[in-house]
């Protein structure tokens, strides 16, 4: 295997750069162009994009497809899989393909329910969970095998990921269960949206304590809300996404024309309060269909390339 | 005794007697509809066992995990609602969340939650989770 396809974001969590990763929201749209200007926005202030897999349940862009399409552009996709729409055949089908398009960096989401969707009356699969999802793919890592036993050419080169929510119950498990996810073969961490730091603060006290100090990489999710209504639709509407009320009126004192401006504000405030803790690998932003935004928030916190390699 | 550590004494005293039996039995056809009935009339009201053949009640406080919307056998979902409750089921309580309430207040199997729970066999959906465990496999 040649050094081209090897994970950069694998090379720079492992030598404790600080990392900037973000979401891209996936186009409504069937042509490749549509994706790759959204990505083209965020690729200078990012060192990978995460490619969504149907979240919320709603049908998108399918998540291979569009890794591909980021990577002719020379852009690193970080592809999640969740385990909403695939078993256990589809998802290792999908798992090498992607593998032969380019793909290096594998996140392992459990997957919002289809209620949550604009499918509600789908059949949701659910055959593997979040951590067998992982030993699933990190058994075909390790390998070169199927969970059969039925081998394949060679070990494919993947560089695993997971999701830690600290901002919901049960709140004081969630460290632990960042450690299964862990054992289980996961080598980095993305986090729901942080809207809390002393929460935040505390998982990563307990995190640090059960590992004697040394975590695996952390990128703490952070996100801008364009106005109190989106934050509002955003904690109703999105599982797992805790905005305390506090955050939501600070944006609304403002008039509407003027909460954007302070929705960045309100993000960058956040980084801020996190990026310097101990444990804390790095941030990934989700600008839900603001990938403008980006640019802002890296530069109001002085993490643009050049500000953090240095 | 609080109801948690009652059922886990009486998983290891089942556990001690079926030991015994099981592996001996486990080939015998009146033996193998017994327990089949009897984990349905038991497991059935107590946890709303849903006979996925793979019984791991003790690892999980005993709360059933198959009584999660989305089957998840290994720890809570990143949707769980700020009061606890079920992102798909509002208005029931995270299974998970009661799971690992539960968990700490076993005597032996406080740490068992955070074992790797394997991917299950459907297969076995429908038989008797103790033959599973311990008939030494052979009871296709
Ligand atoms: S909130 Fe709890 S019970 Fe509901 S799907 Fe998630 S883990 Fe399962």
């Amino acid at each position: 295997m040649t050094n081209k396809h090897a994970s950069n974001l694998a090379q720079r969590l492992e030598t404790g750069l600080f990392t900037v990763t973000a979401e891209v929201t996936l186009p409504d749209s069937i042509e490749k162009e549509a994706l790759a200007s959204r990505a083209h926005i965020l690729e200078p202030y990012c060192d990978a994009i995460n490619i969504t897999d149907s979240t919320g349940a709603v049908p998108h862009f399918s998540n291979i497809a569009a890794a591909s399409i980021l990577i002719e552009n020379n852009i690193e996709p970080i592809i999640q899989f969740s385990c909403r729409d695939r078993n256990r055949i589809a998802t290792q089908a999908d798992v090498i393909g992607a593998h032969a398009m380019g793909v290096r960096n594998i996140f392992c989401v459990t997957g919002d329910g289809v209620q949550t969707g604009d499918h509600p009356e789908a059949k949701a699969v659910f055959d593997l969970d979040s951590v067998t999802l992982l030993t699933t793919i990190n058994h075909l890592k390790t390998t070169g095998k199927f969970l059969s036993g039925r081998k394949l050419d060679s070990k494919p080169d993947l560089f695993l990921g997971a999701a830690v929510n600290p901002f919901v119950p049960p709140f004081e498990q969630r460290a632990l269960r960042l450690l299964k996810k862990h054992r289980a073969g996961a080598s980095f961490f993305q986090s729901q949206y942080c809207f809390d730091i002393s929460r935040f603060e505390s998982f990563l006290l307990l995190l640090l304590e059960l590992t004697n100090g040394s975590p695996p990489p952390v990128l703490v999710g952070v996100g801008p809300l364009r106005s109190a209504r989106f934050a509002r639709w955003l904690r109703e509407n999105v599982p797992g996404v805790a905005i305390p009320d506090h955050i939501i009126n600070q944006i609304e004192k403002y008039p509407e024309k003027e909460q954007q401006k302070a929705g960045i504000e309100a993000c960058v405030k956040i980084v801020e309060g996190v990026k310097n803790l101990t444990g804390v690998a790095g941030i990934h932003i989700m600008a839900h269909n603001w990938e403008s935004s980006v640019s802002e928030i890296v530069e109001a916190t002085g993490l643009t390339k050049t500000g953090r390699n240095n | 005794m609080n109801k948690v550590r009652l059922l886990e004494f009486t998983y290891l005293f089942c556990l001690k007697i079926l030991s015994r039996l099981v592996p001996v039995l486990s080939e015998k056809r009146p033996f193998i509809g017994f327990m089949v009935a009897s984990e349905k009339a038991f497991k059935k009201p107590l946890f709303g066992c849903q006979m996925c053949g793979q019984c791991i009640l003790h690892y999980t406080g005993m709360v059933c995990p198959m009584g999660c919307p989305k089957n998840l056998r290994n720890g809570p979902c990143g949707g769980v609602r700020g009061d606890g409750n079920c992102e798909i089921k509002p208005n029931m309580k995270c299974t998970w969340v009661r799971a690992w309430d539960n968990s700490t207040q076993m005597m032996v199997f406080t740490e068992s939650i955070e074992e790797i729970q394997t991917e299950l066999d459907h297969r076995l959906s429908g038989t008797s989770a103790w033959i599973n465990e311990l008939g030494g496999g052979n009871d296709e």
